[in-house]
């Protein structure tokens, strides 16, 4: 293999990762605070269409950026709302959430599917990319207000009792998750694949959330996790072109089984599942218990 | 999971709109993908509008999109058979099983199954011989490539994918004997994401031409932003990479889809099975780009098509030997259609070998 080679493959596979890491770490931080969201395909695509056809009618990257990240504001909000004040069962509000994205953004986009635009160069994102999960590590294993977040997730009743505002916490977890997910949408949409089409997300989001348990909820293996995910897609892709013969299915459910795999692994022992998970995870907090 | 709570909000959408009026024939569709894909589902669902359009308030069209090929589909198809629909068309291979078990059901319902090869007293089968497209612009790819390296992006292994494979090789090597295909099987109809990547690792590994038999305008996109040339699929893609889309091969269903539901009003619909091409216009090519290909070749193109028409060219004429260098077409011969609707090897010449 000459250089170049090697270079354009890990071109592509930083290129095709990235949305993995966005979606990814939000979620992790969401899923850290005790609160399970499983509408990332969701607001991956509704954030995909704000920013594109913000960007159709006003040329402009900054507004499109920007209104993609409100639209995973609104969402998220909407579901924290449902969840956290109302209790709704977190895994039906978060797949409602995700079957609504697809609706809404696939009426939204109606009229702009098949508008040609120009994309962004990708490189932007990438960055921040790396960045997100140095500032999410340092901020949950470092900081106060990280830590706060995680005791919230581990054990919500301690937390309150200790005077911690949870309900706020994970507000803001949920928020952040959410903004994520929109930027893993519009990075999609906008530089990946610079296109609109409908479902074009095509199942990353519950890549991502698979992603997180592979992780066992720590950053840096999410990050790791998802050039992995990435890398081994890439390197079939390439291994098939040179003409080796590869079971393609298998690859195409490969995240999923990684993670059943790391799943049984950390199950298989109780005190290491307790270290990884977030005990509250999946729990709706009740104020006056 | 959610795919069937999505499905079952689709059956809801369907029967809210379904108003009945007792002489008009109810038509539905079933669609693999969403009719804003630009490739495949759109051209099926143009189809649909110009069927509406030609026959008017004689008939009320339903469709559902996004139909896994699974046991969904199943319950897709029923829905609208039980519903009241008089002629359901299902225009993906993998209905196949599908289509067949609920028209046991529903003997009185009319089935059509698109690209696929059992039929029955009320199930007709249909496809366009996209091959014919493909022999065209393998013959514009061999003559255009300067590194002699085409990259290939493919669905599923199934006899419609192969014969264009084989289609598009025949008329490259043709031409020009150093040619090599690159394939790289993506196992999904639709994944922008996934298709941009496939075309980016074919044009890092050498390939100047880029050729797809997938449903969105990715590949064609990322060869634009390579500097590289493509082919579009199903519709006309110049829209989306003007600088590098030198044709596509357009998928034309709406005659078809008139005709079989006037046959339906008219109660003389029969099973049958259609597979048509360019004389008939059920393919056709998009316009040549002639900022990039010369005048000639253009030319030689068409030449080709009217020779295809009018069946002084066909796109396997033998002789055609397998990997293996078997003789599968002898000289002087042609491939009989027995043999293109199950094709599920590589002719000589291309490396690698075909998934099972």
């Amino acid at each position: 293999m000459s250089i170049e080679l090697i270079i354009g493959i890990l071109n592509i596979v930083l290129i095709s990762t990235t949305p993995l890491v966005f979606a990814g770490i939000g979620e992790l931080v969401t899923e850290k605070s005790g609160v399970l969201n499983l509408g990332l395909e969701g607001l991956m695509l509704v954030g995909a269409v704000t920013g594109f056809i913000t960007l159709v009618i006003t040329g402009n990257y900054f507004y499109s950026l920007f209104l993609s990240i409100i639209s995973g504001v609104i969402l998220s909000g909407i579901f924290a709302f449902l969840v956290l004040n109302l209790m709704t069962n977190q895994i039906a509000t978060g797949l409602a959430l995700t079957i609504f994205g697809i609706g809404l953004s696939a009426m939204l986009g109606k009229k702009f599917g098949g508008t040609p635009i120009d994309g962004l160069n990708p490189y932007y994102f990438i960055v921040i990319s790396f960045l997100l999960v140095f500032f999410v590590a340092y901020f949950l294993s470092k900081t106060k207000t990280g830590l706060i977040v995680r005791a919230v997730g581990e054990n919500h009743n301690s937390a309150y009792a200790l005077g911690y505002n949870v309900i706020k916490t994970r507000y803001l977890t949920i928020i952040f998750g959410g903004v994520m997910s929109s930027l893993a949408g519009y990075y999609i949409s906008i530089c990946y694949a610079p296109m609109w089409q409908e479902g074009m997300t095509a199942g990353r989001g519950w890549i991502a959330l698979a992603l997180v348990v592979f992780a066992t909820w720590k950053p840096w293996r999410l990050l790791v996790g998802a050039y992995i995910f990435g890398g081994v897609a890439i390197m079939q892709m390439n291994l098939q072109a040179i003409g080796v013969k590869l079971p393609g299915q298998f690859f195409n459910m490969m995240p999923y089984l990684a993670t059943i795999i790391v799943l049984v692994f950390i199950s298989s022992n109780k005190l290491r599942l307790k270290l990884s998970a977030p005990s509250s995870l999946n729990i709706p907090f009740e104020k006056n218990q | 999971m959610l795919r069937k709570i999505l499905t079952f909000l689709s059956f809801l959408a369907v029967i809210s709109v379904s108003a009945v009026h007792a002489d008009q024939k109810k038509i539905g569709f079933i669609y693999i993908g969403p009719p804003g894909d630009h490739g495949w589902t759109y051209m099926h669902d143009q189809g649909r509008i110009y069927m509406e359009n030609a026959l008017g308030d004689s008939i009320t069209t339903t469709y559902i999109e996004n139909v896994p090929e699974n046991a969904d589909a199943v319950r897709a198809i029923r829905k609208l058979a039980a519903s009241g629909h008089d002629l359901i068309f299902t225009t993906s291979f993998n209905y196949m099983d599908q289509t067949l078990e609920v028209a046991k059901e529903f003997p009185d319902v009319k089935f059509e199954h698109a690209t696929g090869f059992k039929r029955m007293d009320n199930v007709s089968t249909y496809s366009a011989r996209f091959y014919e497209g493909r022999t065209i612009i393998g013959h514009i790819a061999g003559k255009m490539t300067k590194t002699n390296t085409i990259g290939y992006i493919v669905s599923f292994p199934i006899p419609e994918v192969i014969r264009g494979i084989n289609a598009f090789y025949l008329a490259a090597s043709k031409v020009n004997p150093d040619v090599k295909i690159k394939i790289i099987w993506n196992y999904s109809w639709y994944d922008p994401g996934k298709e941009a990547d496939a075309a980016n690792t074919l044009i890092n590994q050498g390939a100047d031409i880029i050729v797809q038999h997938t449903d969105s305008y990715a590949p064609c996109q990322a060869a634009e932003k390579a500097g590289v040339l493509a082919f579009g699929q199903a519709s006309n893609q110049e829209a989306f990479c003007p600088n590098s889309h030198m044709t596509s091969i357009e998928d034309i269903w709406g005659p078809y889809y008139a005709a079989k539901a006037q046959a339906v009003v008219d109660g003389t619909w029969s099973s049958e099975d259609t597979w048509q091409g360019f004389k008939d216009g059920m393919v056709e090519m998009s316009p040549y780009n002639t900022k990039l290909l010369p005048l000639d070749l253009i030319l030689e193109a068409k030449n080709m098509e009217t020779a295809i028409e009018n069946g002084t060219l066909h796109s396997f004429e033998g002789p055609i030997y397998n990997q293996a260098g078997e003789l599968v077409v002898k000289e002087g011969e042609v491939a009989d259609d027995g043999m293109l609707a199950s094709m599920m090897f590589y002719v000589q010449g291309i490396d690698g070998e075909v998934p099972q």
